[in-house]
């Protein structure tokens, strides 16, 4: 036990000034209208006002964070919270290794984990609409997302990415809020994914399951120029809430009081 | 701006460090896929009671979510979830309980679950609508199954799963929770409670 320890105790203290860097930006108030069609086309979506985190939730973070919760180590956490692939490309439960640079996303954790994590530094999962309104803006405008070259390229940049392990975090500009990476490198879990079809419920018997299979995500766009968006869709609602894939890591939100 | 981080981190290190390693022995009798192991949630019923979630280990019971002021499914899954304590009693002699747990705290409070409950004549604790008082009432979601999110006008999209645990929080059946009784899922329930 005790080098383990040991070991735990040196990588945090290597990785401390990131880790304890969890800044937050304050996202205005605002309206927008969803790409997504399933409330409805037409809905205009009002936001108050929410902080996000910069930045994806990082290796270095998270391996704080099992440092200091012990119950959400590989090889402790319930199979029901966490499936066989969590954390699967660390050597150990407290030792991501060479495989997993500090400064990448964590990936391969469960939407429970991500949960946890955020209610551990006194935030929560962003909600799809809230996710996808700051993933709207690009560094000059609120609402980037009827211009085709921008599109373009965070289609290219998935495409180019597929299958490896998400970059370095920083490469990319902030976006106007000053959030970065929020399209480009990985899949995010929001806190209300599974939900985002909710029409697999009794109400419309046999539809919902047939819209959750991944061609059902372009059936439910209103806007169809949002071809990467609806490619996270797709991916993020093939999960199960343990599922740990290599791509998909997540950021935190928090509310802002008195909005 | 580091060096006080890196004091703070570290003060924050002696604090966390021999707490973290002090791992709770209670769990251990939990089988590893219980939904009792969530992390902690506590609620609060119709009645007022406070409980802890994993305090209902010890019997069978079918766990469901729900929210008060739902106008359509809500209702239905009680229902349903009445017609089912019926047949359950009819062919086992012995009826199961029933949790429903809010997934809409912010409006249901103590009054709005007692209202609810009134006028759908249930009584905890052997159905028992509750509120989370603290904890992520998400995680027990999660685990059920169960999938909801807030509309913009305020209400739920949401699904009606209901599940079946066991005495150790075993998941052994599920259904949704509307329209005729899932024959398995009943079956299923009669099984737990005769014990064949």
């Amino acid at each position: 036990m005790k080098p383990i320890r040991m070991t735990g105790l040196l990588m945090l203290l290597a990785i401390a000034p990131v880790a304890f860097a969890a800044d937050y930006v304050t996202i205005p108030a605002g309206q927008f209208v969803s790409a997504l069609a399933i409330d409805g086309s037409t809905s205009r979506i009002a936001l108050p006002s929410f902080a996000m985190r910069v930045e994806p939730v990082t290796q270095a973070d998270y391996l704080a964070f099992v440092a200091t919760h012990p119950e959400w180590r590989r090889g402790r956490v319930s199979p029901l919270l966490a499936g066989p692939q969590y954390l699967a490309a660390w050597q150990g439960p407290l030792t991501p290794g060479p495989a997993v640079p500090a400064r990448q996303p964590v990936t391969e954790v469960s939407w429970f984990a991500a949960r946890a994590f955020c209610a551990g530094e006194q935030a929560r999962l962003p909600s799809w609409y809230e996710w996808e309104y700051v993933a709207a803006a690009d560094a000059t405008r609120r609402d980037a997302r009827g211009d085709p070259a921008r599109n373009q390229a965070l289609l290219s940049s998935i495409l180019a990415s597929s299958g490896n392990r998400p970059g370095t975090i920083g490469r990319h500009r902030a976006n106007l809020y000053g959030v970065h990476d929020i399209n480009r490198l990985l899949w995010e879990w929001t806190g209300d994914y599974a939900a985002m079809f909710p029409n697999a419920d009794a109400r419309v018997a046999g539809v919902g399951a047939t819209l959750a299979l991944c061609g059902g995500s372009a059936l439910a766009f209103a806007d169809k120029n949002q071809y990467a968006l609806m490619m996270r869709v797709a991916a993020l609602t093939a999960l199960k809430p343990a599922d740990d894939a290599p791509r998909v890591g997540f950021r935190c939100v928090r509310d802002i009081h008195g909005e | 701006m580091r060096l006080p981080r890196h004091l703070l981190f570290l003060l924050s290190l002696a604090l966390v460090v021999p707490l973290a390693h002090a791992t709770p022995p209670a769990a251990a009798a939990l089988p590893e896929n219980s939904v009792y192991r969530i992390p902690a949630l506590t609620l609060r019923d119709q009645q007022g009671e406070v409980f802890a979630f994993d305090s209902l280990r010890g019997e069978p019971r079918i766990v469901g979510m729900f929210y008060g002021s739902c106008q359509m499914a809500c209702p239905l899954e009680i229902e349903y979830l009445k017609r089912l304590r019926h047949v359950v009693l009819a062919k086992s002699g012995r009826s199961i309980p029933v949790l429903l747990v809010s997934f809409d705290p912010a409006r249901d409070d103590a009054a709005m679950l007692r209202k609810v409950a009134g006028e759908h004549h249930v009584q905890a604790p052997t159905f028992r609508l509750a509120r989370p008082e603290h904890g992520d009432e998400g995680m027990l979601a999660g685990v059920l199954g169960i999938a909801y999110r807030q509309l913009p006008g305020g209400g739920f999209s949401h699904n009606v799963k209901v599940s079946l645990l066991d005495a150790n929080g075993r998941i052994v059946a599920s259904a949704n929770a509307s329209g005729t009784l899932d024959r398995a899922f009943v079956e299923a329930i009669v099984a737990l409670r005769t014990g064949h």
